[in-house]
């Protein structure tokens, strides 16, 4: 046990780690705040699309050189899921079958681009990187480190000011826009903020694992708490804390961090699903 | 002059009308029933005189007395509302938003008023129960409870019974009655139940083709239209 614990010391000396454990948390901590949301939505599958399209606006910019993606695929993703949010009250659409054209399209896509116009000499070995999130999050800057941290913390400031309007417009956007609330504008900023999220979570666990961080806090929270409350704040700690431990894991184990935080999740949701069985019978 | 009065307004979505030339006015301490057929445009009327949808003609006189925030509205329950993960007193809080400004947070004016309605609706006891736990009947008195805190003087309530057994149906109609008749609140309904409707509410509104009526229920009950639709159950086959 002290050798577990003298090995994570001696891995925490190093400033990538930190910044890595650091970013972690945070975006896992943002991704399960807004996840309560997108699931009670019932915008899950929004989640998995965007991150999809995200991958294809990476490759893009990667095959341009842009100095630094972020700026390409930030607005990209963000302008789609406004797209996709609105497209998904109007019925007329059918919103997830053009969601999943998008998306799979962006992947392959995404994908001739890398090969057709490489960027390094190693396409499939960034391109599995960018998937499944292998070493981005070690290789961080300060600066990235400093942006994602901003985000995330106006990401959390905003969850908690707009607390009780998010509540009223997640139970009843109808009742909500009776009392006066622009739920335009709420629906907007719930898009551009997952967006976000999305976007800085590829950094940690890959863009075909995104979803997971977004969605499984908050559906392990849904077993076991009751009060709307309740599964928020369940959500925020279970999300934080899986990230932690996964983070861990797989500087320990050497494994890729993306595979490993889901893994924490997965094992995080059976043991809810179980305490929820026992206790809410 | 009367809470609400609309002037040959008409109705519809994307260009298409739905219903046409309807005029009628809701007086302080009125109770209206909305009833129709399905798809006559009882709850797109709501919506427009909440001020959610715009008519395509005619005009919604809202009095400035009542304005936006003292008006509660009830609209009909969404299926993934059934299992939502929330407790009784955090919904029935989530009405006082209309009665806050700026401020991020509830203060202790905001839970006094959620805790009275829940007293008055007779559900404080289940105050921290799960909202997805509840029985329809009790979901709908949480709702309505909810509606109470936005507002005192004017309920627009779309269908409350819809999907309730006989004995919760009956008893969510009386609550409204005594909310009309005790506390003085004005009722706006949209039901399917025209019996019930035209036990319970003072003036009817009947919309559907080319058979607008507007007037009182005992007018309702002797005109063409209202004969028939309350006759309706009785099947011609049947009868010896």
């Amino acid at each position: 046990m002290s050798d577990l614990f003298s090995v994570i010391q001696y891995y925490f000396t190093f400033d990538f780690v930190r910044y890595a454990f650091l970013v972690g948390t945070l975006i896992a901590l943002c991704s399960a705040l807004f996840g309560v949301i997108l699931v009670l939505k019932r915008f899950s599958f929004i989640g998995d699309g965007l991150s999809h399209t995200a991958f294809g606006a990476l490759a893009v910019a990667t095959v341009l050189r842009v100095s630094n993606p972020l700026y390409v695929v930030l607005p990209v993703t963000a302008v789609l899921a406004v797209l996709l949010l609105k497209a998904g009250q109007n019925r007329k659409i059918k919103g997830d079958a053009s969601l999943a054209m998008v998306s799979v399209g962006a992947l392959a896509v995404g994908y001739l681009l890398l090969n057709i116009l490489p960027a390094s000499t190693n396409v499939s070995g960034d391109v599995c990187g960018t998937l499944f999130g292998a070493t981005s999050i070690l290789t961080l800057s300060k600066a990235d480190v400093l942006l994602c941290m901003a985000l995330a913390l106006t990401v959390t400031v905003l969850f908690v000011v707009l607390y009780n309007r998010i509540f009223s417009i997640t139970f009843d956007e109808n009742f909500a826009r009776s009392m006066g609330i622009h739920t335009g504008a709420y629906n907007t900023i719930v898009a551009i903020v997952t967006a976000v999220i999305i976007v800085l979570a590829m950094n940690l666990v890959g863009s075909l694992l995104v979803s997971a961080l977004v969605v499984f806090p908050a559906l392990s929270a849904m077993r076991l708490f009751r009060s709307f409350r309740g599964v928020t704040l369940g959500s925020a700690v279970l999300g934080t804390l899986c990230a932690a431990i996964g983070i861990l894991g797989s500087i320990i184990l050497s494994v890729p961090v993306g595979p490993a935080v889901v893994a924490v999740n997965i094992i995080a949701f059976l043991l809810f699903f179980v305490l929820g069985k026992a206790f809410n019978r | 002059m009367p809470y609400i009065e609309c002037r040959d307004i008409s109705l519809g979505y994307g260009g298409k009308v739905i219903a046409e030339d309807i005029s009628f006015a809701v007086e302080e301490g009125d109770y209206l029933c909305i009833v129709g057929e399905n798809g006559a445009g009882k709850s797109t009327l709501v919506k427009t005189l909440l001020g959610l949808e715009n008519p395509i003609k005619g005009e919604v006189v809202v009095d400035s007395y009542i304005s936006k925030n003292s008006i509660g509205y009830l609209p009909q329950q969404t299926d993934f509302q059934r299992d939502f993960p929330a407790t009784v007193r955090e919904i029935v809080l989530s009405g006082c938003i209309a009665r806050y400004g700026k401020q991020p947070f509830f203060g202790k004016r905001q839970r006094n008023l959620a805790e009275e309605n829940m007293k008055k609706l007779g559900i404080e006891n289940l105050k921290n129960k799960c909202y997805r736990e509840l029985s329809g009947g009790q979901q709908q008195r949480v709702l309505l409870a909810r509606t109470l805190c936005a507002a005192k003087k004017l309920l627009l309530l779309d269908e409350p019974a819809a999907g309730l057994d006989p004995v919760a149906t009956n008893d969510m109609y009386h609550l409204v009655m005594d909310l009309n008749r005790q506390e003085d609140i004005t009722v706006v309904m949209v039901s399917h139940d025209i019996k019930a409707a035209v036990r319970h509410s003072k003036h009817i509104l009947h919309l559907g083709d080319g058979e607008m009526f507007f007037g009182t229920a005992e007018e309702y009950s002797k005109s063409k239209v209202g004969t028939r639709f309350l006759n309706s159950d009785k099947c011609g086959r049947c009868e010896e």
